[in-house]
């Protein structure tokens, strides 16, 4: 990758741009009457007065790419759908499971109307007249708040038969996810969608020919739709003014762990990590940086060697990561590295849909050589063998989540080995102990001894292989039985 | 999918693998491309009748170019990458990359898998321990603690899913799902708590269930009728054909110490691809009790007594002479091509009678004239392949998944693929016609002819009719009248033998190949002194018996339960004279003999069925056991020259010899009709892949119209053939016409709904696939999957009798739980023609006649399906 050209710093150097975040302050921001007043839906009557092919246009060329973690160019997208087939759809996609990653959470919560705008306007554009948003299910309230959304645009006109008055008609559905992160994966989702088992499809036949209920489907991140208003608003010019080369715009970075000041800040994408740190006031005082993930736990992690790179796409493809949903968790001297991985695959091995076998085993197996690295009670060589299996994993399943599984893995090892070597023989809660790494908590009692079963604040999923029914029961006897009994019900 | 993909799409596409480049047709499935190039790429979830999914990651492969200059940067499943225009594979024999991959893969299989092969079924023939034997590590690296699920559990009575064991390849979910149509199998739960599940209660009672555990890669599935019984090493395995229906299936028999431990589906892509029905599968062991024949039984003072094979000859040949040629054979519809033709030649040669039928069941003189036109002249058979390109399918008394399940799978399989049309001419929609997605048309049995008639058939159509048209005056006609617009027909029995019968010549219309009764040609190898005579079908010889016309009977392989009039044929045989059976089994009739001689069963025996195709469909003897009874040949052989007659043969090969060497009535054109319709005893071993390499049998030229017009007296439409509106006998229904056809006697005509009386409907019935039918016995598991008995009306029906609130309700006796059935024809009542403790002919009930329905008084709880009794216990 060549190094990215910064087509337009801010002259002012000011370093924020809040778009889609500038009103997330405002009283009742979520309700129709404050986000007219604040100039909503003044995207979609500019745009309603154009042909859709023109709005396409606009997007396409404002070189918008997709904010779900790919990064796909969002107009080429759209301009996949055949035009001349119908009925199509729109669904975006609102599941939001990623560890680490929280942009559009908080964006449902406090301005559901620039969705349901982007969401009539990209209808338009491509000529959908049924669109849908599937929405983490856990998400309880933001689904309320987007319901209701929906529901007053609805009185308003500005959804129906005839949007505006314009001949247009457009309904949107919110659906409620039943709490799997694969049913981000879009296919998943699609299959979800549908009532089915939320696994990945096939591909092809693409979404785009054959999507939900094989018909033409177009799939975008709520983060992507919802940056479409500004863009017909400020038309394309205004988005290009705005970050790299090839990564245009501004987008929201979500900063968690031990920041002074964590939460979403939206800024072109030529801001730096280190300049975001800065803004989020530094890491924990007293501390300093260990790693970062910077796009949400399935992006390999970067050190304070990466403290100065460019937040955009190409950047962090040339250190060998993802800009992924830019979710960049921050984790300081106090963390032990082996156990944040431990935690993350534990939460791959339980997302894991099951269709494939690297993801569906594969994670079996590294969670459990983790866990006797975290107690300290590795063999030698373990660490290699972890590398082995991520490698049997890595690149041969059959979506993209087992990628993201192990590229914790295979990244922290690099740049921490010698931690994961300690676990031959100390236990990672001895080498780095847990309490001083909880970001909130009051000092911990000292818990150098933990009994694998204790609650650990910091790791509420710490229980067993995180396979637990939900009603607090686990199955860790299932892989800590040496005799391997189980039971029906309690395990698997 | 994919073999779509491959058929539709003549163009080749050139790819390399291995080096070894092979022309492939565009959209083949790179690991089939493989394969035509000679390369094996190991697969799991991969299957060649299923749609792709590329779930286990097995068959791994590195594609340094996609056809475009450009390779993947990292392995691709073979199985869902299609193969390209100057594409280039590489599999684990020449790519470390591959190599590895796969490795990893069959590695990460085995960590949670239990490794119990010593107490496995699959063990022996299990494609993972194979692979893991080719290319696994000789050590695990794994040494943490497995996924552990309880052992076995049921999916049905027949099912055992070992969820330890299973590699969720999904094959067993996707057969159910995109073959058999029954979808109540699904995988549940995710990550390594994935399983295959069924809803609690709902249990996997497929028709076709066993398929799953012949597909499955791994011993996760097993079935009751053979988990723990044997060792696939120690098993002989003899390719054959099916006995259980028409379809012609090709079985694959394993035995083992002189006893059958299982049947598989053979590999025949032009009839059954590689599936059969659970029926062929599990239904073999009814010959397994104490009720199974070894020695001969004589009549000695009212008593069935064993008796020497000499005494029981002498015995039967007194019998037979005393009554001259007063004597009726019925042979029932389950005897192999040569048996029949054994006791065609026997009835004509030997006792000097005509009245041969192979019919044990109803029928019609419109149905024996329309098979002998059938079998005068076949015309073009149609064929599965047919099925497949047709664009509309019309069933008329055929229920196939009841009747003729393979047939089922190919129409299904032909909607799925080629949106077939389905249209039924039915009493109601059964699962069948429902999985078919079939139109009804919802008929009282009687009317099939009329609709039929009104039915727009043209080119591309093809209507398949089933035996219980014999019971509707004017169906098979209007069956063969099809071709006038252009359609074309089939004719399917319910039983294996009743084609190959027919052309036996063990039927009262006809000599063997359809010569007529005196043929010259026939004489010829049979000799001098033939019966002139016409013969009596079968319910005539059981009315001559009653009547004393006849005095001896032949019987072989008939159950008095299966004819239309039970008590009818008891009384008959009670009358008679003198009485032979050749069985088996006991049966009722034997039970009734003067004279019962045992033949050896079919895995016992050689010889061949033609299946609905006209397909000769060999049969192998799969068990040469020393000292059992002899072959029914043989048998009758003995007789023979106890009478003083030989017999002429004395083995199958002679009797198909002999019978092959007769010619067909003069056809103008002999294009070798049967070449192509015939199928050759494959290898034991599969062919690696089936829908690729095995080349679909070509299209049998159509011979020419045959000049020799049908025997007069049942002239219908010859089968078929070009349209001949002079020839063929116009639809009873359409009245103009039927001043100018012959007359054709008609069964006892149906019910008129109009003239019902009060409390009555018109009865509807057909059996189902898995009922109380003897060949099922003593295997519980398999009637276990039987659908749930009820009786059915729709909503205006029930109400017009006042059984809105019924839950059960009688007929003529028989009580059944009572099923509101939107889609049941009106003032029909439908009931399953038999299932255990039911019987509606033993009943003396006959479908299209009026039946009073009644309500039972007081409401018993409804049985639960589940719990249905299932057990011979009623049989
Ligand atoms: C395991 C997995 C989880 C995903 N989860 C999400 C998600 O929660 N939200 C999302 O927008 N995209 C998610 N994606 C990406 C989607 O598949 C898809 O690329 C995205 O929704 C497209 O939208 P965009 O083009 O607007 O980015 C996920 C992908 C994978 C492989
Ligand atoms: S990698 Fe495989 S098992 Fe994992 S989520 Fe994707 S499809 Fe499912
Ligand atoms: S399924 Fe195969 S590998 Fe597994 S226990 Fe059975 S024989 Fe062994
Ligand atoms: S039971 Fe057998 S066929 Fe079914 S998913 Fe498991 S391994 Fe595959
Ligand atoms: S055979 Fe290709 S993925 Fe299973």
């Amino acid at each position: 990758m060549t190094a990215p050209t910064i087509t337009a710093p801010p002259a002012d150097e000011q370093l924020l741009v809040p778009v889609l975040t500038a009103d997330w302050g405002q009283p009742e921001s979520w309700k129709l009457a404050q986000y007219e007043a604040r100039g909503g839906y003044r995207g979609l009557r500019a745009a309603l007065v154009r042909p859709p092919a023109e709005v396409m246009a606009e997007v396409k060329d404002s070189q918008l790419r997709g904010r779900g973690g790919a990064g796909f160019p969002t107009g080429l997208k759209w301009s996949f759908v055949p035009g001349d087939l119908s009925p199509k759809y729109l669904v975006v996609n609102g599941d939001e499971s990623e560890p680490g990653t929280c942009k559009d959470v908080p964006l449902l919560m406090a301005s559901p109307h620039t969705l349901v705008e982007g969401i009539i306007i990209a209808s338009y554009a491509i000529g959908v007249n049924q669109a849908f948003v599937y929405v983490r299910g856990e998400a309880l309230h933001p689904i309320r708040r987007l319901r209701a959304a929906v529901a007053e645009a609805r009185a308003a006109g500005y959804l129906g038969t005839d949007v505006l008055g314009s001949g247009f008609s457009l309904d949107i559905v919110v659906h409620a996810g039943a709490g799997a992160y694969i049913c981000g994966e879009e296919t998943a989702l699609l299959n979800s969608l549908e009532g089915r088992r939320g696994q990945p499809r096939l591909r092809p036949p693409f979404p785009a020919v054959a999507g939900l209920y094989a018909k033409p489907t177009v799939i975008n991140n709520v983060e992507s739709i919802a940056t479409v208003p500004a863009i017909i608003n400020h038309g394309k010019d205004w988005f290009l003014s705005m970050g790299t080369e090839r990564s245009r715009g501004m987008t929201i970075y979500s900063l968690s762990g031990h920041v002074r000041h964590p939460g979403q800040y939206e800024a072109p994408l030529t801001i730096t990590f280190r300049q975001l740190l800065d803004l989020a006031g530094g890491v924990r005082q007293g501390h300093k940086l260990k790693f970062f993930t910077p796009g949400g736990s399935s992006t390999p992690i970067l050190t304070e060697d990466n403290l100065d790179i460019v937040l955009d796409y190409e950047s962090l493809a040339a250190a060998g990561t993802m800009l992924g949903t830019k979710a960049l968790q921050v984790f300081d001297d106090t963390t032990s590295v082996v156990r944040t991985t431990l935690r993350w695959v534990e939460f791959y091995q339980h997302e894991s849909c099951g269709k494939c076998t690297p993801c569906r085993e594969g994670t079996w197996w590294l969670v459990q050589l983790l866990r006797r690295l975290e107690a300290g009670q590795g063999h030698p060589g373990d660490v290699d063998l972890l590398l082995s299996v991520a490698q049997s994993i890595n690149g041969q399943s059959f979506c993209p989540l087992a990628a993201g599984a192990v590229a914790c893995v295979t990244s922290a090892v690099k740049h921490f080995r010698e931690e994961f070597e300690a676990g031959y023989h100390t236990p990672a809660w001895e080498y780095l102990p847990y309490a001083a790494s909880a970001a909130f908590a009051e000092p911990a009692p000292d818990r150098s001894q933990p009994a694998r079963s204790a609650p650990d604040p910091a790791a509420p999923d710490q229980a067993g292989a995180g396979q637990g029914d939900g009603a607090g029961r686990s199955d860790e006897a299932s892989q800590t039985d040496p005799a391997g009994r189980t039971d029906e019900g309690v395990t698997l | 999918m994919t073999e779509t993909a491959v058929k539709a799409n003549p163009e080749l596409v050139t790819v390399t693998v291995d080096g070894r480049a092979v022309e492939v047709p565009k959209g083949t499935p790179v690991i089939r491309a493989a394969e035509l190039a000679g390369v094996v790429i190991p697969r799991f979830c991969d299957h060649p009748l299923l749609e792709p999914i590329g779930a286990c990651r097995q068959c791994l492969v590195e594609i340094p170019d996609a056809g475009n200059g450009r390779g993947f940067p990292v392995p691709q499943a073979s199985c869902t990458t299609v193969a390209a225009q100057g594409m280039r594979v590489e599999t684990a024999a020449t790519s470390a990359k591959a190599k590895a991959a796969q490795e990893g893969v069959l590695e990460l299989l085995l960590i949670n898998h239990p490794l119990d092969c010593p107490i496995c079924d699959k063990g022996g023939e299990c494609p993972l321990q194979n692979q893991a034997m080719a290319q696994g590590r000789l050590q695990s690296r794994f040494d943490g603690v497995k996924r552990r699920f309880p052992k076995s559990q049921p999916l049905s009575a027949q099912l055992w899913l070992d969820r330890e064991r299973c590699v969720l390849c999904s094959r067993c979910v996707r057969f159910a799902d995109q073959i058999a149509g029954d979808d109540q199998l699904s995988l549940v739960e995710r990550g390594a708590r994935s399983q295959v599940a069924v809803q609690p209660g709902q249990p996997f009672t497929s028709y076709f269930a066993g398929n799953t555990v012949q597909i499955c890669p791994v011993g996760a599935l097993t079935s009751q009728s053979y988990r723990f019984a044997a060792r696939p090493f120690d098993l002989v395995s003899t390719v054959t054909t099916c006995e259980g229906c028409a379809a012609g299936c090709q079985l694959r028999v394993d035995h083992r110490h002189y006893q059958v431990k299982r049947r598989l589906a053979g590999d025949l892509p032009a009839v059954n691809q590689e599936w059969n029905c659970d029926r062929g599968r599990f239904g073999f062991v009814s010959e397994r009790g104490p009720d199974r024949l070894t020695v001969p039984l004589l009549r000695r003072d009212g008593q069935l007594v064993e008796a020497s094979w000499t005494e029981a000859l002498a015995a039967a040949a007194a019998g037979l002479s005393r009554a001259g040629a007063a004597v009726g054979v019925l042979t029932g519809g389950r005897l192999t091509r040569e048996t029949a033709y054994a006791h065609a030649r026997f009835a004509r040669a030997v006792l000097g009678s005509n009245d041969i039928d192979f019919r044990a069941r109803a029928l019609s003189a419109e149905e024996t004239g329309f098979l002998a036109a059938w079998q005068t002249d076949p015309g073009q058979p149609v064929t599965y392949a047919d099925l497949d390109q047709a664009e509309q399918v019309v069933l008329v008394g055929l229920e196939p998944e009841d009747e003729a399940p393979i047939v089922f799978l190919r129409l299904r399989r032909a909607v799925r693929q080629h949106r077939l049309q389905v249209t039924t001419i039915a009493a109601r929609r059964s699962p069948g016609s429902a999985k078919l997605d079939a139109r009804l048309i919802a008929t009282a049995p009687g009317q099939e002819a009329a609709q039929l008639a009104a039915l727009d058939l043209g080119a591309g159509s093809i209507v398949l009719g089933g035996e219980r048209l014999a019971q509707s005056p004017g169906a098979l006609t209007a069956l063969a009248a099809v071709v006038r617009k252009g359609g074309r027909w089939a004719w399917l029995p319910r039983r294996p033998g009743e084609v190959g019968a027919l052309e036996a010549g063990a039927f009262p219309a006809l000599w063997p190949q359809g010569q007529p009764v005196g043929s010259e040609a026939v004489a010829r190898v049979w000799g001098s002194g033939l019966p002139t005579a016409p013969g009596r079908d079968s319910l005539a010889q059981v009315a001559a018996l009653a009547d004393g016309s006849l005095r001896a009977a032949v019987w072989s392989g008939v159950e008095l339960a299966d004819l239309p009039d039970p008590a009818a044929a008891r009384a008959g045989l009670e009358r008679a004279d003198f009485v032979l059976s050749l069985e088996r089994r006991l049966s009722e009739a034997a039970q009734l003999a003067d004279v019962v001689l045992p033949v050896a069963p079919l895995e016992e025996t050689s010889g061949s069925f033609r299946n609905w195709e006209r397909r000769l469909s060999p049969v192998a003897q799969v068990i040469g056991r020393p000292g059992t009874p002899m072959t029914e040949i043989r048998v009758l052989a003995a007789l023979a020259d106890a009478l003083g007659v030989p017999l002429g043969f004395r083995t199958p090969d002679e009797a198909a010899a002999e019978l092959d060497q007769i010619e067909p009535p003069a056809r103008p054109a002999e294009a070798a009709p049967d070449a192509a319709a015939t199928t050759p005893v494959a290898a034991v071993v599969p062919a690696p892949d089936p829908a690729l390499t095995t080349p679909v049998a070509a299209a049998v030229p159509a011979p020419a119209r045959a000049a020799v017009p049908a025997p007069a007296v049942w002239t219908v439409g010859p089968a078929n053939a070009a349209p001949d509106p002079v020839l063929a006998t116009p639809v009873v229904a359409d009245p103009a016409a039927e001043a100018a056809g012959p007359a054709i006697p008609a069964p006892a005509a149906p019910a008129d709904p109009a003239a019902l009386g009060p409390g009555e409907a018109v009865l509807a019935t057909w059996r189902e696939l898995l009922d109380d039918a003897r060949l099922l016995d003593h295997e519980p598991a398999l009637r276990a999957s039987a659908r749930p008995v009820a009786a059915r009306l729709n909503p205006a029906t029930a109400a017009a009798l006042g059984l809105d609130d019924a839950r059960r309700v009688t007929l003529g006796g028989l009580e059944f739980d009572l099923v509101i059935d939107p889609t049941v024809a009106d003032n029909v009542v439908w009931a399953p023609s038999r299932a255990p403790g039911l019987n509606l002919a033993v009943a003396g009930l006959t479908p299209g006649r009026a039946v009073a329905v009644t309500p039972v008084a007081v409401a018993p709880a409804a049985v639960d399906p589940a719990e249905r009794p299932s057990e011979e216990a009623q049989a």
